[in-house]
């Protein structure tokens, strides 16, 4: 019944794949949200077009999208490996940028919406109050939308988890590189004899899901509890 | 400290357009809902951009359209008091009180933050959260982080309208400590008489996105001549008088003024300290003699100074009473039935109740 040590290292890979993801992918979402919610330019309905593509494309466009601009042959692929002697394709980190793409719409969206709702008047006050924009956007802001940035980093971290398309055909299937949790659970499907696997490896997907939505509804409760005082608790 | 602004900006249709200048102490600018006066210190917080004219302070330009100068908000240097206090609410009191020595430009004066803290009784809010806090508590708190920044300007934003009637007196009194203590310039936006006359050394009178008057406190609020002013219903003179002593069994207050002495009930203050009494006009009567089993606590002996002319079958009568002036809203009617002319001797009768602070 328990899962055996194939199992717990795809489990581990996809983990730091979505991990990785993850952190990479926040800081650019905070600022692409930031800037969709408090800056106007020209062409911004083009560029939230832009920002949402992966959102409503099918994974495996995504994928061979990536292929192009990360591959060998790439524009992206060859200033990686020839300044930096980087190779994304048919390694983690290739599922890595695979899985953080394909979850990017979804950080975004709660960041800034996240932002969207933060009381200005209280930047206003800040600056009155001797803080420059950055500082205002440090100690006020990015505090206040902190509930929205750890859903954002939930949200992402899941699709992230359960990313099949787009890393398929960006990094292939390979076993200990790039076969995550989805890919492992297909594969399994495949071959006779799999199915045990697959459904062990299924019921671990179900049991990390529910982890990570536990850990994220108690750190957002906590923030927002420190954000709006102990009346926000539910005892009115 | 003083202050000059002149500024003009377009509202959508509502055009301000506003020029005065302002000293020490609390100049209030004082109008109706809707007149422009936060729009005028929005400007001055570098909130609000003008479009053209310009705003110094002592002699620092903060902005001019001409010379292209827009000092950004966090290097003006002036505390900011928002009607809904703003607090952050993320952080304690404490945090919020902190937050104003972060970034202030200002070198920090030690035992600053105690005083502050003692002189609005912060000390135990300090680690209370903002959204536990009342609407008073939280005015002072603002007010005290507003302090805190050691601003060179302190702006007041109606700080009292999100206030019941006791919170405001418990809040107008600690702003009265505030102005006493802190020897900084305060601008106090306000549409409330009874605050104005209180706080106030000068007031610029707002009307319809412009500065119509700029004066005295107790020479604007006493005019009714003008637009946007207290008008006809609140309209009348202020005084400037010392407690001289309290009768605690009748709870009522002795002041004394050029003049003569007033017997007001409700007073929060210890005697020898300095009051202002608001005598709103419609509240005086006048008689020729002394009358007798009346249960008015105010006769005061004066004469006819001057005679309004009439509107809307009222006259104002302007009363001199040693060096005050009092004045008198009565029917035409009534003047004529007394024959009452300039110079001649008169009692100008207040019911204690009318200059009731509260």
């Amino acid at each position: 019944m328990f899962p055996t040590l194939e199992e717990l290292q795809i489990l581990g890979l996809s983990l730091k794949v979505a991990l990785w993801s993850v952190l990479v992918s926040l800081p650019l979402a905070v600022a692409v949200a930031y800037s969709l919610a408090r800056v106007n330019f020209p062409g911004k309905t083009l560029f939230d077009a832009a920002v949402h593509l992966p959102l409503v494309l099918p994974p495996v466009v995504v994928g061979y999208f990536l292929l192009l601009t990360f591959g060998r042959r790439g524009p992206v692929g060859i200033l990686l490996e020839e300044w930096f002697g980087i190779v994304v394709m048919f390694k983690w980190t290739g599922a890595a940028i695979a899985a953080g793409v394909m979850g990017f719409p979804l950080m975004v969206r709660a960041v800034r919406l996240s932002f969207e709702a933060i009381d200005r008047k209280l930047e206003d006050a800040a600056s009155t109050l001797g803080a420059g924009p950055l500082a205002v956007f440090a100690t006020v802001t990015l505090p206040l939308a902190l509930p929205g940035v750890l859903t954002g980093m939930l949200l992402s971290f899941a699709r992230g988890l359960g990313e099949f398309g787009a890393t398929i055909t960006f990094v292939s299937n390979i076993p200990g590189e790039t076969r995550t949790l989805p890919l492992a659970i297909y594969t399994y499907t495949q071959v006779p004899g799999g199915d045990e696997s697959a459904l062990r490896l299924s019921l671990l997907a179900v049991v990390l899901s529910l982890a990570a939505l536990f850990v994220s509804e108690v750190m957002v409760r906590r923030a927002t509890r420190r954000i709006m005082g102990d009346d926000a608790d539910g005892r009115h | 400290m003083t202050l000059t602004v002149d500024i003009e900006r377009r509202l959508g249709s509502f055009r301000l357009k506003t020029a005065f200048e302002a000293g020490g102490g609390v100049t209030a600018l004082f109008g109706r809902s809707g007149a422009g006066k936060t729009s005028v210190i929005n400007a001055i917080a570098g909130i609000l951009r003008p479009d053209s004219g310009c705003i110094v302070v002592d002699g620092s330009v903060l902005f001019d359209s001409k010379r292209g100068i827009d000092v950004p908000t966090p290097r003006r240097r002036v505390g900011y008091v928002f009607q809904e206090a703003r607090l952050f609410p993320h952080l304690s009191v404490q945090g919020n009180l902190r937050y104003a020595r972060l970034f202030s430009r200002a070198p920090e004066t030690a035992g600053h933050f105690e005083h502050v803290v003692e002189l609005l009784g912060l000390a135990q809010l300090l680690d209370r959260r903002p959204g536990n806090l009342s609407a008073g508590e939280k005015q002072r708190v603002a007010i005290g982080r507003a302090l805190l920044s050691e601003p060179r300007l302190l702006l007041l934003d109606e700080p009292l309208a999100s206030l019941d009637t006791h919170r405001r007196s418990e809040i107008l009194r600690y702003i009265e400590l505030m102005r006493d203590e802190v020897k900084i310039p305060i601008l106090y936006v306000s549409h409330a008489v009874d605050e104005v006359v209180r706080l106030a050394d000068t007031v610029v009178l707002m009307s319809a996105g412009e500065a119509v008057a700029t004066g005295a406190a107790d020479e604007i609020m006493g005019r009714s001549d003008l637009p946007g002013a207290a008008g006809p219903f609140e309209g009348g003179a202020v005084i400037d008088a010392r407690v001289v002593a309290q009768d605690l069994e009748f709870d009522l207050a002795t002041l004394a003024f050029d003049g003569g002495t007033l017997t007001v009930p409700n007073v929060d203050a210890l005697p020898g300290e300095p009051v202002r009494v608001r005598i709103r006009a419609r509240d005086v009567s006048i008689a020729l003699e002394r009358p007798q089993r009346v249960s008015i606590q105010n006769v005061l002996e004066g004469s006819i100074a001057g005679i309004g002319v009439e509107s809307g079958g009222v006259v104002e009568v302007a009363i001199s009473i040693g060096a005050a002036v009092l004045r008198s809203r009565v029917t035409r009617r009534a003047v004529q039935q007394l024959g009452l002319a300039p110079g001649q001797e008169v009692f100008a009768l207040v019911k204690a109740v009318s200059l009731d602070r509260r």
